[in-house]
């Protein structure tokens, strides 16, 4: 369905005095935010943003985040279609619980989770004791972030497939099982193409916020310069130091990663319409 | 040679030769249900049903919405467990059969069709995913897949995805997948539902003149009366979860067992009367009921069908004085509306259109109506 633009009306003298209002404050509040962290990344030339971005520290930080990122985003792949699967074509006991639960990390602080991860995987928490005992360390150390990450950004896949297979409805998988489909057959062949274009909308958001989350990381990385920092936590870092240059190039970095899911997004959303037209 | 299975429009008559040829000696087989319970939560969705769908007959669940149906179908089916009960394909219980191993057809109301797939893909599926010892070769396959398109005559269609079709050539299609596997029972959901009204007739003369070909025991479920009337060899008819009657379309309209099916075939005037001895008294005319003999004073439903009500211009034996309310000349048939003495709902009668010129029929004249015909239920 192709949504027409024609009947709107042409602005009135109050309508652009809300739109003016609206313009500014996207430029004040994004716009020149943006251009400034361009700006200071280069205010003392290329050399020493070149020098900046390859500093030992700097690229363990885009390491790590990278490597949390890759692990991160296939968990919650995983777990999100399933849990969307579940929702959408079960009716179950406790299925409002499941639903409820998902939507916990949205609703949590991310300090407040880091905060449970380390009270329980820590070396006096209740896990934690017991694998540190057998040599396994979570906190301040990758697993941890991992662990972390992974709670924060598991709603944005399930959250995004759900109304989707919502309305999609389940006719077309019995259509498919009526025909003789088995399981995979019928995921692979039905399931999977309807939904493809919700599903990496879905994994871009989750990329964008395991590569951008700071608060629960910030909690049980314990920030070992070139070991736990990633990309936003070093940005503070840097900052602390007063190494203000080094601050925005890493800071540069997340914003180009965030543009690029900017771009990403619009382009999926408009395909995904087209996927939703029956 | 065999007859064309064709559309009502301007290819109807043209003959594809053999290209029926091979369905038509399919097996097929027959569907009983027995004791077939349901609940949805607290709603009972089917009580107690029991039914044979005898070998090759096309037989419509007709009901109104919430009748249990479409339960009963998608239980046949597999799509729905029974919580009591057992279905039998030609005698066998496959009450616990796999929904991928029961081989049957099904068409969706809404098609239901893959919309990233082609119509021919969409045809195809079922032939592609059967495992590789038994899945047709690639060409085997296309030349099964044109055969059933030409079969619904969609045979230039192949290449369209289902957002390019119209309804009509959607539903087609559903049939013709549905068909790929070599079903042993059809099963149609509401599958006119969503198409106009024109479409929607021709295309259940289509489906009728499509299961004289291939004789497949089909089961089709709709809410429309007529169109029941016009597909089924035989009918069912369903209200809240429990059977009304069984029968012939004829015997259906013609001698409705209760008064739910007299009420929901077709329109009909209902009058509240007294049964005595063999005549039902509606104020004081009075009606004969012979079936209902031996009765002596009892409180009673008398129904009667407009198009059995006879109009004339003066008062006569069993005639009763009514006023013309409104008067419908667009149609077959004219549609009058009469107020009277009897009771304060209206009396709807059909008459032929030649009676416009033998009565005064503009609203407020006097009339007077006699049931020429009658089926009385006793009350309690």
């Amino acid at each position: 369905m192709r949504i027409s633009h024609s009947h709107l009306r042409r602005p009135s003298k109050s309508a652009w005095l809300l739109i003016g209002t609206g313009l500014l404050c996207v430029l004040l509040l994004l716009v020149l935010p943006l251009i400034l962290i361009v700006v200071s990344a280069f205010s003392s030339g290329w050399k020493l943003f070149v020098r900046n971005l390859l500093d030992a520290d700097m690229l363990a930080a885009i390491r790590l985040t990278l490597w949390v990122a890759l692990l991160t985003v296939p968990v919650n792949l995983v777990f999100g279609t399933l849990t969307a699967w579940c929702v959408t074509r079960f009716e179950f006991f406790g299925k409002k619980l499941l639903l409820a639960l998902v939507d916990t990390p949205y609703a949590i602080s991310p300090v407040v989770a880091g905060l449970c991860y380390l009270l329980l995987y820590g070396n006096q928490g209740w896990l934690g004791s017991w694998l540190d005992a057998h040599g396994i360390q979570v906190m301040f150390a990758w697993p941890g972030i991992v662990l972390v990450t992974i709670f924060v950004t598991s709603p944005y896949v399930a959250r995004e497939l759900i109304p989707l297979m919502q309305v999609q409805g389940s006719q077309e998988e019995e259509a498919a099982v009526l025909l003789g489909a088995g399981g995979w057959t019928l995921f692979r062949r039905i399931t999977l193409p309807n939904i493809q274009w919700a599903l990496i909308y879905g994994t871009v958001l989750t990329t964008a916020r395991a590569v951008g989350e700071f608060g629960s990381v910030a909690v049980v990385s314990g920030s070992i310069r070139g070991q736990t920092n990633t990309l936003a936590l070093q940005v503070q870092l840097l900052q602390q130091d007063y190494n203000a240059v080094g601050a925005f190039t890493a800071s540069l970095l997340l914003a180009c990663i965030a543009l690029l899911t900017l771009f990403l997004k619009v382009l999926l959303e408009y395909r995904q319409r087209k996927a939703l037209k029956v | 040679m065999n007859t064309a299975v064709g559309l009502g429009s301007g290819t109807s008559d043209q003959v594809f030769e053999g290209s029926t040829e091979r369905f038509s000696l399919r097996e097929t087989m027959s569907i009983e249900v027995k004791n077939i319970q349901k609940k949805f939560g607290e709603f009972k969705a089917l009580d107690d049903v029991s039914l044979d769908f005898p070998t090759g007959e096309l037989v419509a669940l007709l009901g109104p919405s919430g009748c249990g149906k479409t339960t009963l179908l998608r239980i046949i089916a597999g799509l729905e467990t029974p919580d009591a009960g057992i279905v039998q394909f030609h005698g066998e219980d496959a009450t616990h059969v796999h929904v991928r191993q029961r081989k049957v057809g099904f068409v969706f109301q809404h098609y239901a069709l893959f919309r990233h797939m082609t119509v021919f893909d969409n045809v195809a599926f079922g032939l592609t995913v059967r495992p590789r010892d038994k899945r047709p070769s690639k060409k085997e396959i296309a030349e099964r897949v044109h055969e059933l398109l030409r079969l619904v005559q969609l045979d230039w269609l192949a290449d369209r995805y289902p957002d390019q079709l119209s309804g009509g050539q959607r539903q087609r299609i559903a049939l013709a997948r549905a068909l790929a596997v070599e079903p042993k029972v059809l099963l149609l959901d509401e599958p006119f539902g969503a198409l106009d009204a024109k479409v929607r007739k021709d295309l259940r003369r289509w489906l009728r003149r499509l299961h004289d070909e291939l004789h497949i025991t089909s089961i089709f479920v709709t809410h429309d009366q007529e169109e029941a009337m016009e597909v089924a060899d035989r009918i069912v008819v369903l209200n809240k979860g429990k059977i009304e009657q069984i029968g012939t379309p004829d015997e259906v309209y013609n001698n409705p067992a209760t008064p739910f099916v007299y009420d929901f075939i077709g329109q009909v005037n209902l009058f509240h009367s007294r049964v005595q001895q063999g005549w039902a008294h509606i104020g004081d005319i009075k009606l004969p009921a012979p079936e209902h003999n031996e009765v002596h004073d009892q409180a009673a439903v008398t129904y009667v069908r407009p198009h059995d009500i006879e109009l004339q211009a003066g008062p006569g034996e069993g005639f009763i004085p009514a006023t013309v309310d409104s008067i419908s000349t667009a149609g077959a048939v004219l549609r009058i509306e009469l107020r009277h003495s009897l009771g304060d709902n209206i009396i709807h009668v059909e008459l032929p259109r030649s009676q416009e010129r033998l009565l005064d029929l503009r609203p407020g004249a006097q009339v007077y109506a006699r049931p020429t015909n009658s089926k009385v239920f006793l009350q309690g």
